[in-house]
């Protein structure tokens, strides 16, 4: 345990060169490669809410909003505006989801506390039927079909996004670089500040922060992240379902980032590749499914609330009210 | 625009489904007043109390027990979640709760499918509310008006209980300042479980009184536990009276909607959300900064 204790150490210290090392080999020691690609376009979008709940307190229950705005904005812009270019799609899908982020925040953080987490649930669940109903657009129940998986133009290369490792890679450099700038908004004054309000949200606000402005922009950054995962989830798939949007969605986020440990750096690409490998091998064997992982997800919140990679780097004891 | 006597079996059936609300928002209410626990499985309870309405009809053939028994049993196996498992996370952050019991819900769902299957069942009203009664403007399906009715004596009695009794007077002492309870003497964990029983009590009630109207199915509590939690926004959180005022009015707001604009039904749920939370932050009857 000791071993693994402090190799753990080691890898946190260290998070943006770990992850670009770890990730470059991970899909040939996985046995899936697809899964590969899952691991990393998940982990991203719970590392977008993780940093909402794990740096600075707030609970969304609604990250499905972020993540469907990300897929459909890539996905509009690209199979019914045929904009021809996969970085104005990318662009669309991230531009949607700040947007989005922006206006929910505004929205939910009029209500303080455990409100936080219904309203963002109640606002998911409102784009969610307005997904279903705007079907022109969207596709509704059908989902939104025949998103091309263009080449990618960097200068006079191309690059083909087609074969599973070459999304990979795509999704590796993009998801590398959303790491590295999470890295720099934790480390910066700001990041200082959003953990600030997590440990004590008065003092925050009586050291002269602008405490909602704060956690306005910590709502949309994380918006941000989710919405990049899920126009890469809309590019891999090239299909959107309109289940990106349900409030499933939500609760395996919350559920993976809880798994993998909150307020963790690498909490939430361990609970992704927790949950995708569960889900995998349990789907296999039993039907009902979901009742297992309902189960541990409850065991780990009644026993091991700092989750995998939390219990790994920083001991046995529970979260402090965090 | 549509003729009166549909404007007015909308309004009704509106209603109906602002009874059902009301139900769910109350119990939430309840719960979260005292114990700042918001209960997420309250719609998986709200659906076993249907389910456990089918399978009491199903043996003891009588309605009128399984009406009686079933929010019991669900009462019941709230105390056991309160008692067992929501008990460990107190004086941890109020999210915990909130995430146990959406685990649990997870479970109960899931469960209920092993154990009834996927495919929904129906329940039958009892033979002596089939049929609708003549309203002399209008007539209305029986069932519905008794729901209604129970509805109705059920909040009365609530009332009774909270205003009449020592136990509702601890209640509501405790919800305001369970400091000064506990300096009293006064055991708060037991109130605790009293509550939550309740309130998860109330839930299955609501899922035994909606099960007529639209069966029992493993999904039935999800939308429904959104959108009290909506209704709680709307009213403010903790007060049982903007519970009930503002789960008839989502019922209204849906009812309507329905009827002159079917698809946005779902959605002007969440717009008159938004729109309270815009003018009036804390509700209709909550008070600024109670209980955040």
């Amino acid at each position: 345990m000791s071993a693994l204790r402090s190799g753990a150490l080691r890898i946190a210290a260290h998070p943006v060169l770990a992850f670009w090392l770890f990730f470059a080999i991970f899909p040939f020691i996985v046995p899936n490669r697809t899964m590969a690609t899952q691991v990393l376009i998940f982990g991203l979008l719970a590392m977008g809410f993780n940093l909402l709940y794990g740096y600075t307190g707030l609970l969304s229950f609604g990250h499905a909003a972020y993540y469907g705005l990300g897929a459909y904005g890539c996905g509009i812009a690209l199979a019914k505006l045929h904009v021809g270019s996969l970085w104005l799609g990318l662009a669309a899908g991230f531009g949607l989801a700040a947007l989005g982020g922006a206006v929910i925040g505004f929205f939910c953080l009029r209500r303080r506390g455990i409100y936080f987490a219904m309203l963002t649930l109640a606002f998911a669940q409102l784009l969610y039927f307005i997904g279903f109903h705007l079907s022109d657009w969207t596709g509704g129940d059908d989902g939104l079909r025949g998103i091309p998986q263009l080449a990618l133009g960097i200068g006079p290369w191309h690059y083909s996004i087609e074969t599973t490792i070459g999304f990979y890679y795509f999704a590796y450099v993009l998801v590398g670089l959303a790491v590295l700038l999470l890295k720099r908004i934790l480390d910066s004054p700001f990041g200082a500040v959003l953990q600030a309000i997590r440990e004590n949200s008065s003092r925050a606000t009586a050291c002269g922060y602008d405490v909602d402005r704060v956690k306005h922009l910590s709502f949309v950054f994380s918006a941000c992240f989710a919405g990049l995962a899920g126009s890469l989830d809309a590019l891999r798939l090239t299909v959107v379902p309109v289940e990106s949007l349900y409030w499933t969605t939500s609760g395996q986020v919350v559920m993976m980032t809880l798994l993998g440990g909150a307020g963790t750096f690498f909490g939430p690409f361990v609970g992704a590749a927790t949950f995708l490998v569960l889900e995998e091998r349990l789907s296999l064997v039993l039907e009902s499914w979901p009742l297992v992982i309902g189960a541990i997800f409850s065991a780990f919140v009644l026993f091991l609330p700092r989750g995998i990679w939390g219990t790994l780097t920083g001991g046995i004891h529970g979260r402090q009210s965090a | 625009m549509p003729e009166l006597s549909t404007l007015l079996a909308q309004v009704f059936t509106g209603l109906v489904l602002g009874m059902i609300y009301v139900l769910l928002a109350i119990g939430l209410s309840l719960i979260f007043g005292l114990m700042t626990v918001v209960n997420f499985a309250h719609g998986a309870l709200f659906m076993l109390g249907a389910y456990f309405g089918v399978f009491l009809l199903t043996y003891t053939k009588s309605f009128w027990v399984a009406l009686l028994v079933a929010p019991l049993m669900v009462g019941a196996l709230g105390l056991l979640m309160e008692r067992f498992l929501i008990r460990r996370l107190y004086g941890r952050s109020p999210d915990d709760p909130l995430l146990l019991t959406f685990g649990l819900s997870l479970i109960l769902v899931e469960g209920v499918k092993v154990i009834w299957g996927k495919i929904g069942l129906t329940l039958d009203p009892p033979r002596a509310l089939a049929g609708a009664v003549n309203l002399g403007f209008m007539s209305f399906p029986a069932y519905r008006l008794f729901l209604i009715a129970v509805t109705v004596a059920v909040l009365i009695g609530l009332y009774l209980f909270l205003g009449r009794t020592n136990i509702g007077l601890i209640i509501r002492a405790g919800s305001r300042d369970p400091l000064m309870v506990r300096a009293l003497g006064i055991d708060l964990s037991r109130v605790w479980l009293v509550v939550f029983g309740i309130g998860t009590a109330l839930a299955g009630l609501a899922g035994i009184l909606a099960g007529p109207m639209r069966g029992a199915y493993a999904e039935m509590g999800v939308t429904m536990v959104i959108e009290s939690f909506v209704v709680i926004v709307v009213g403010g959180m903790g007060s049982l009276l903007g519970a009930v005022v503002a789960g008839l009015l989502i019922g209204q707001v849906v009812g309507l909607t329905t009827l002159f604009l079917p698809k946005a039904a779902e959605i002007m749920v969440f717009v008159v959300m938004a729109v309270v939370l815009l003018v009036r932050p804390s509700g209709l009857f909550g008070e600024a900064g109670l209980l955040e």
